[in-house]
């Protein structure tokens, strides 16, 4: 009597080979090798967890959260802070301004709806030339780590927050750039087409064509971006461009756990508002 | 009908200002915070257009220009990026396990689970709103320099941010098969191992290796506060003004970059085939 039924209980805990993974040697394959790949990178990183529980190591770390947890909050520190905080929101907004003003032009000079040339087809070599190389501008600016930039700054002008406002100025001028453009050539081009096609200048078409089309999103990108300059310009007060970071930096090399605790709560108080008016500012605007 | 009127066939445009229109206050204000921002900061606009600032700059610029291409140093340019990209592949790697450990409680639905889901949404909060660099000088206190606190900076912020993710991607899986398995009688934890986590298992993938992508960026950032790697290079010759070498460092980092975006794109290309 042929029995097609898989035979469970052949015996007890084992299963019919009928019924084994048919991939537990490619799953073991692969487990190996993210075990081969896994152990250069523990060993590349120093990664010894244990180094943590050392008393020597420990103690001072412990001492340091303990310190938390009054967090100092005297009134002579608090209206520093909000000085600080302010300094962190102006070196943010100038940073993000000079951005604008070194990425309109970037994008307008890299987006291919603006051109005259490109109208019937192919774009001519010079006008493709001149519109590739804004745009290798865009890339290079955009992808040097703003706290590189930061440091050479520091180095140029001195310590304090005109470095960091150059800073944010390049990088996140790159970063609109970019972003303007592409939000300008996904739009509708027929506008813009027509307008230049009858006879419109540029600065024409892009006022009254591509602008009003994109106003909402560019704008929205935008108030995004400043959100995110905060963040950054908290950060570039480690190298010495002022703000919070500058002063979380003194405080952490001075082990002050009380002083690091009240700065760290108002740097989340912070993101947490400027989360909530970007929020705002892009209901009200777009 | 006269030109300019509101019934003409003509209208005038709208007024740049309109007291009623809410988006005009708006513009206004942030005028006035752009304005405040650059009276406040009192940027020494002079000292910046002198001779002497762009002189340096200039020079800067044009011995960035030049890379230094001795063979040991480009050897050790090298050990130091191996060494940024393992820092970076190990954070990311333990910032998953432990996202995806805080993810659980914090996507939980049901009211008998609200204290356990505030308590993990908030510490993933604490963990996200940090920057890495802040815990990477917090960390240099408790393990010394190296690339450990550069891993461990990374690991707890982006677990922080993936744990956001994954939460909101468990909350959005379908619950059909979990379901399923619950009415069977199978333990919660076997339930997401077997019906949710192969489901959402894609995206969270992807979730990742867009992370990966921010902490190489990251990672090579988090030397130059002492946390080891191609950033540490970098702070070390950019603080002895060796521009030459710093531009070495400064190419590998965007090489590397590039490489880890680039890989990072195929891999998700090929999940999602």
């Amino acid at each position: 009597m042929a029995n097609n039924a898989p035979n469970l209980t052949s015996a007890p805990g084992r299963l019919n080979p009928s019924l084994r993974d048919p991939v537990a040697l490619h799953r073991i394959f692969w487990v190996l090798t993210a075990v081969m790949l896994l152990w250069p990178a523990l060993v590349l990183t120093e990664f010894k967890p244990w180094l943590l529980l050392e008393p020597g190591a420990l103690t001072p770390a412990m001492r340091f959260v303990a310190d938390f947890f009054p967090p100092r909050m005297d009134a002579e520190f608090a209206a520093f802070l909000l000085r600080e905080t302010w300094r962190t929101v102006a070196i943010a907004t100038a940073g993000l301004s000079l951005a604008l003003l070194l990425a309109v032009p970037l994008a307008l000079l890299s987006v291919r709806v603006l051109s005259v040339s490109g109208l019937s087809g192919r774009m001519a070599r010079w006008p493709a030339r001149a519109r590739q190389s804004a745009r290798w501008l865009l890339l290079i600016l955009r992808s040097v780590p703003e706290l590189v930039w930061a440091l050479v700054f520091v180095r140029v002008v001195g310590l304090g927050p005109a470095a960091g406002v150059l800073a944010i100025a390049l990088t996140y001028g790159g970063m609109l750039g970019k972003v303007y453009a592409d939000i300008l050539e996904s739009g509708d081009p027929h506008v813009s087409t027509c307008l230049l096609r009858n006879g419109c200048g540029r600065m024409q078409t892009f006022f009254y064509g591509l602008l009003p089309q994109e106003a909402a999103e560019l704008t929205s990108y935008t108030v995004y971006r400043w959100e995110c300059a905060i963040r950054s310009s908290a950060v570039l007060g480690f190298v010495g461009a002022g703000g919070l970071g500058q002063q979380l930096d003194t405080s952490l090399k001075m082990f002050n756990g009380a002083e690091v605790a009240s700065i760290l709560l108002v740097f989340m108080a912070l993101v947490w508002m400027a989360d909530r008016m970007s929020a705002a500012l892009r209901r009200g605007l777009a | 009908m006269k030109h300019g009127t509101r019934d003409s066939a003509y209208p005038l445009p709208p007024k740049l200002f309109d007291a009623r229109c809410r988006s005009c206050w708006l513009m206004a204000a942030i005028m006035v915070l752009v304005v405040a921002s650059f009276a406040s900061l009192d940027l020494p606009w002079a000292q910046l257009a002198e001779r002497s600032a762009l002189a340096k700059m200039g020079r800067f610029m044009a011995e960035l220009l030049q890379p230094a291409w001795g063979t040991d140093f480009v050897l050790q340019v090298a050990s130091a990026a191996l060494e940024t990209l393992a820092m970076s592949a190990l954070g990311t790697l333990l910032a998953v396990l432990l996202g995806l450990t805080l993810a659980l409680p914090a996507s939980q639905r049901g009211k008998h689970r609200l204290f356990w889901r505030t308590c993990a949404g908030l510490l993933l909060n604490g963990l996200r709103s940090t920057p890495e660099l802040v815990w990477g000088a917090m960390l240099l206190i408790a393990v010394g320099l190296g690339p450990f606190a550069g891993t461990l900076a990374l690991a707890l912020h982006t677990s922080g941010v993936l744990g956001r993710l994954f939460a909101q991607a468990l909350e959005n899986a379908p619950p059909e098969s979990a379901f399923v398995l619950r009415l069977r009688g199978v333990g919660a934890l076997r339930v997401f191992a077997y019906a949710t986590l192969p489901q959402i298992l894609p995206q969270l993938i992807s979730y990742s290796l867009y992370r990966w992508e921010n902490n190489i960026r990251a990672a090579a950032v988090l030397g130059i506060v002492g946390a080891g790697g191609l950033g540490q290079l970098l702070a070390f010759h950019m603080g002895l003004f060796q521009m030459r070498e710093t531009s070495t460092v400064l190419l590998a980092m965007l090489l590397l970059v590039a490489g880890v975006d680039a890989l990072s794109y195929l891999l998700r290309l090929r999940l999602s085939r």
